[in-house]
């Protein structure tokens, strides 16, 4: 049963299912408890055979683990996915915007929308990319944003991520999973595909090749087997039917990139990499780094060959940054916000870090720098010592954190030990930027197990969901979703 | 196709080829421990039956660095479960697995799932489960998941140039299989002169038959006595039997033509070589060369073609 603490994806105030999930619960209540404590053995049986893992770092090194996969979907109605695929749209294009001003004319920061050094300080600021024009101007080719719904149900952008957003794999092998354990779910709903996600990650990267050339090579650049995300860059490779490539396949040669094949060097004109800046060119950032290409950005900065993403996308997405991205879709954009930012208070201003620090039991704090849910405190959640062992932190480095309300984020119906239980769930759905933007209807929803924890990160014990985007509901629970969208989303930025 | 990608496919057939030889070696050795045995030299370790894994695989050093005493037990620890010793079935199995998970797309799915499962299985095994279940058993299992893992590559797999490398990987490694089993038979195991046509030195010769899986295909063929000249014959010359070395050697040949696309590249010339010889040869010549030496040129040589496999395809360095 949902607890009325939070809002629940699948119930109503008083308990009662919603629209969108009437079809599903039916088919759940129907449901043997032995039926589905057998799928979700199978699921995991699955999952461990074909592979599908990550590694989990600081745990002996290559350690391999499934993430764990809930059988109840998250269900998103059109109607919200709309307004929300609209709100991703626009803040996605603004962000590409702001890249493309701050390595050129920067005029944001001339018009003193965002203090200057705030930007050109920043250490993901790379002047290596000052004007230095890319194909099509776009610079985050893929974006993931964390999406979290908090209070009645309104959504909140929690997080950009554009520089190596992983993730979707996920998204692709749940669907999969989902549709070979409950292949009647998917004949009597109309629920939207997303296995289609790596035709469309071709697309958008072949459309990022050097101008004039007909017929692009394209690669995806791993770190290798021992990264987390081997198993997603593996996947994407196999799916878009390119080479899956590390730093030492790779050449450069007369400004020109080549990979080592069997029957000599080969061109390649689009790298897909899911390596960071740091590690890209022992020439230009981290001389130590292993898993890069001595040489790369000069082919990158001869235009060459495409990096997708570009190079200094970081700058944007750290959490400093973040609190002016609604200002950034009114500059760029003239426009509105149509997605929420989360209220951030930003340590490196005195007043702002005065009332974090006396605060600090009811809020969030994060590294400007950090990811994958490491290096937080969550106030409520923590004993006196953490929270005084942070304070120390912040006091010896304001400018490195950012504080945030602990959100009620919303809870969805999950499968734990004691049976179904609400727990809490984000959302990072994929944007893809090209001559056009595109979002496969979803996301990966993740999911985090422990009752009562607001942690998702696979890396922390989350697990995840299939998500269903519904593309037409009868006319009866459209208006019911339309009438909660309304509520659900606000049309004003924090 | 990329080079690491080759070489991947290439070492991930050697790794399962491997394991599979040495699982025959263990099973031989075991069944051999469980016979009556006289050794040319008494007192010597190294001419009991279980220090036989260790002459073929040159680890003698190492085991004795590990173990005061030649035990059942401690050979069984040392080359199958011991994760440190590279070729351990526990080690090959896993780096033919990680070699596999590589190149999750340039094999079939069907290929990686045998291989994980292959790997997953193994990992719940130990000494005591392995007694439990039988020690034969075990290395049957080993054997059949070899096959099938060949069997799903054969059967799944796209005539592509990842095939040719991962079936030149089987071959090689058959042949260098076969060519030290065969030298150490001869030379650490030699009964003494009493010996030779009487029990021991019959099973002896049968067991290294087993070992790769030939017994049968002698009884067919010659229909007679089992004598070293006709073991080497088959073992060596027979083009019709699948573990010999003209056979892995035609295969070899082959594939190497396949890869070089019409140009003339040093790997098939030199395979076309050792193909060759051994497709002319005659035993009676290799017997007066000697067989020890007569495969200590062979090994010499495949070492040399393997170099250059390395060289034109799988570790190339043209920068």
């Amino acid at each position: 049963m949902p607890s009325n603490k939070f809002y629940d994806e699948m119930h109503g105030p008083g308990g009662e299912i919603l629209a969108h999930y009437r079809d599903y619960a039916a088919w759940l209540a129907g449901m043997p408890a032995n039926r589905i404590e057998q799928k979700r053995h199978e699921a995991e049986v699955m999952f461990h055979r074909l592979g599908i893992t990550f590694a989990v770092y600081g745990d002996g090194g290559g350690a391999e683990r499934l993430i764990p996969f809930d059988i109840i979907p998250r269900i998103i109605p059109a109607a919200e996915w709309t307004i929300l695929e609209a709100g991703l749209k626009q803040r996605v294009h603004a962000l590409n915007l702001f890249l493309h001003d701050i390595y050129h004319d920067q005029s944001i920061l001339k018009a003193g929308v965002i203090e200057p050094e705030k930007v050109l300080a920043n250490d993901q600021y790379r002047s290596v990319m000052r004007g230095l024009n890319i194909p099509g101007g776009v610079y985050a080719h893929i974006a993931g944003i964390d999406i979290v719904r908090a209070g009645t149900g309104e959504f909140y952008v929690l997080e950009d991520n554009l520089r190596v957003p992983s993730g979707v794999s996920y998204m692709v092998e749940n669907r999969k999973m989902m549709m070979r354990l409950f292949p009647e779910l998917f004949g009597a709903q109309p629920i939207a595909p997303v296995e289609h996600y790596p035709d469309l990650l071709l697309e958008t990267l072949l459309a990022a090749a050097p101008a004039g050339v007909n017929d692009p090579t394209v690669v995806v650049l791993t770190p290798g087997s021992y990264n987390s995300a081997y198993f997603e860059h593996a996947f994407l490779a196999q799916q878009m039917g390119v080479e899956l490539v590390e730093g030492l396949d790779l050449m450069v040669r007369d400004r020109m990139v080549y990979m080592r094949t069997t029957r000599g060097p080969q061109r390649v004109h689009v790298i897909y990499r899911r390596v960071d800046d740091d590690f890209l060119d022992p020439q230009v950032f981290r001389p130590d780094s292993m898993l890069g290409v001595p040489g790369i950005m000069q082919a990158y900065q001869a235009g060459n060959v495409t990096l997708a993403n570009a190079i200094g996308t970081g700058v944007a997405d750290d959490k400093s940054m973040y609190v002016h991205v609604p200002d950034m879709i009114r500059f760029y954009l003239s426009e509105e916000p149509i997605l929420k930012n989360v209220e951030t208070w930003q340590l490196r201003k005195p007043d702002e870090l005065s009332h974090v620090l006396a605060h600090l039991p009811e809020l969030v704090v994060k590294e400007v720098h950090g990811s994958g849910g490491y290096g937080m405190l969550i106030g409520p959640a923590a004993t006196k010592a953490e929270l005084e062992a942070f304070r120390e932190r912040i006091l010896a480095t304001p400018e490195k954190y950012i504080a945030q309300p602990t959100l009620s984020l919303s809870t969805c119906p999950t499968f734990v030990e004691s049976g179904i239980a609400p727990r809490h769930v984000d959302l990072r759905p994929f944007v893809l930027s090209g001559p056009k933007p595109r979002i496969v209807p979803g996301g990966l929803t993740r999911v985090a197990l422990k009752e009562g924890s607001l942690v998702v990160n696979s890396s922390q014990g989350g697990g995840t969901k299939d998500t269903w985007v519904m593309e037409a509901l009868s006319p009866d629970a459209q208006n019911q979703s339309q009438n909660q969208s309304q509520t659900g989303i606000a049309s004003e930025g924090a | 196709m990329l080079s690491r990608s080759a070489n991947d496919l290439f070492w991930m057939s050697r790794h399962v080829e491997r394991a599979e030889n040495i699982a025959r070696m263990l099973d031989v050795t075991y069944r051999m421990s469980l016979l009556p045995y006289r050794v040319v030299e008494i007192g010597e370790k190294w001419a009991e039956p279980w220090a036989l894994p260790l002459v073929i695989t040159g680890l003698a050093t190492d085991f004795y660095s590990r173990n005061e005493t030649l035990t059942a037990e401690n050979m069984i620890q040392f080359m199958v479960f011991d994760a440190g010793n590279p070729s351990s079935i526990h080690a090959l199995l896993q780096s033919a697995r990680e070699n596999a998970r590589g190149q999750r797309g340039a094999i079939t799915s069907e290929m990686w799932e045998s291989i994980n499962s292959t790997w997953i299985e193994f990992r719940e095994l130990d000494y005591q489960r392995l007694v439990a279940t039988g020690i034969s058993e075990f290395f049957d299992w080993v054997k059949t998941r070899s096959h099938l893992f060949r069997g799903v590559t054969v059967g799944t797999m796209g005539r592509d140039e990842g095939y040719h490398f991962t079936r030149l990987g089987t071959h090689l490694e058959r042949a260098d299989n076969t060519a030290r089993i065969l030298d150490v038979k001869y030379h650490t195991l030699l009964p003494t002169v009493d010996d030779v046509g009487g029990a021991v030195d019959y099973y002896q010769w049968g067991s290294l038959l087993r070992s790769v899986g030939a017994f049968e295909s002698y009884r067919k063929i010659y229909r007679d006595a089992i004598t070293p000249y006709r073991v080497a014959e088959l073992l060596i010359l027979r083009l019709d039997m699948p573990r010999s070395l003209h056979f892995c050697m035609a295969e070899v040949f082959n594939i190497l033509s396949e890869l070089a696309h019409g140009e003339r590249l040093e790997p098939e010339r030199l395979a076309g070589e050792i193909h060759s010889q051994l497709h002319y040869g005659r035993i009676k010549n290799v017997f007066e060369t000697g067989l020890h030496e007569y495969l200590m040129a062979f090994l010499d040589r495949v070492d040399a073609l393997n170099g250059e496999i390395n060289k034109q395809f799988l570790v190339p360095d043209y920068a």
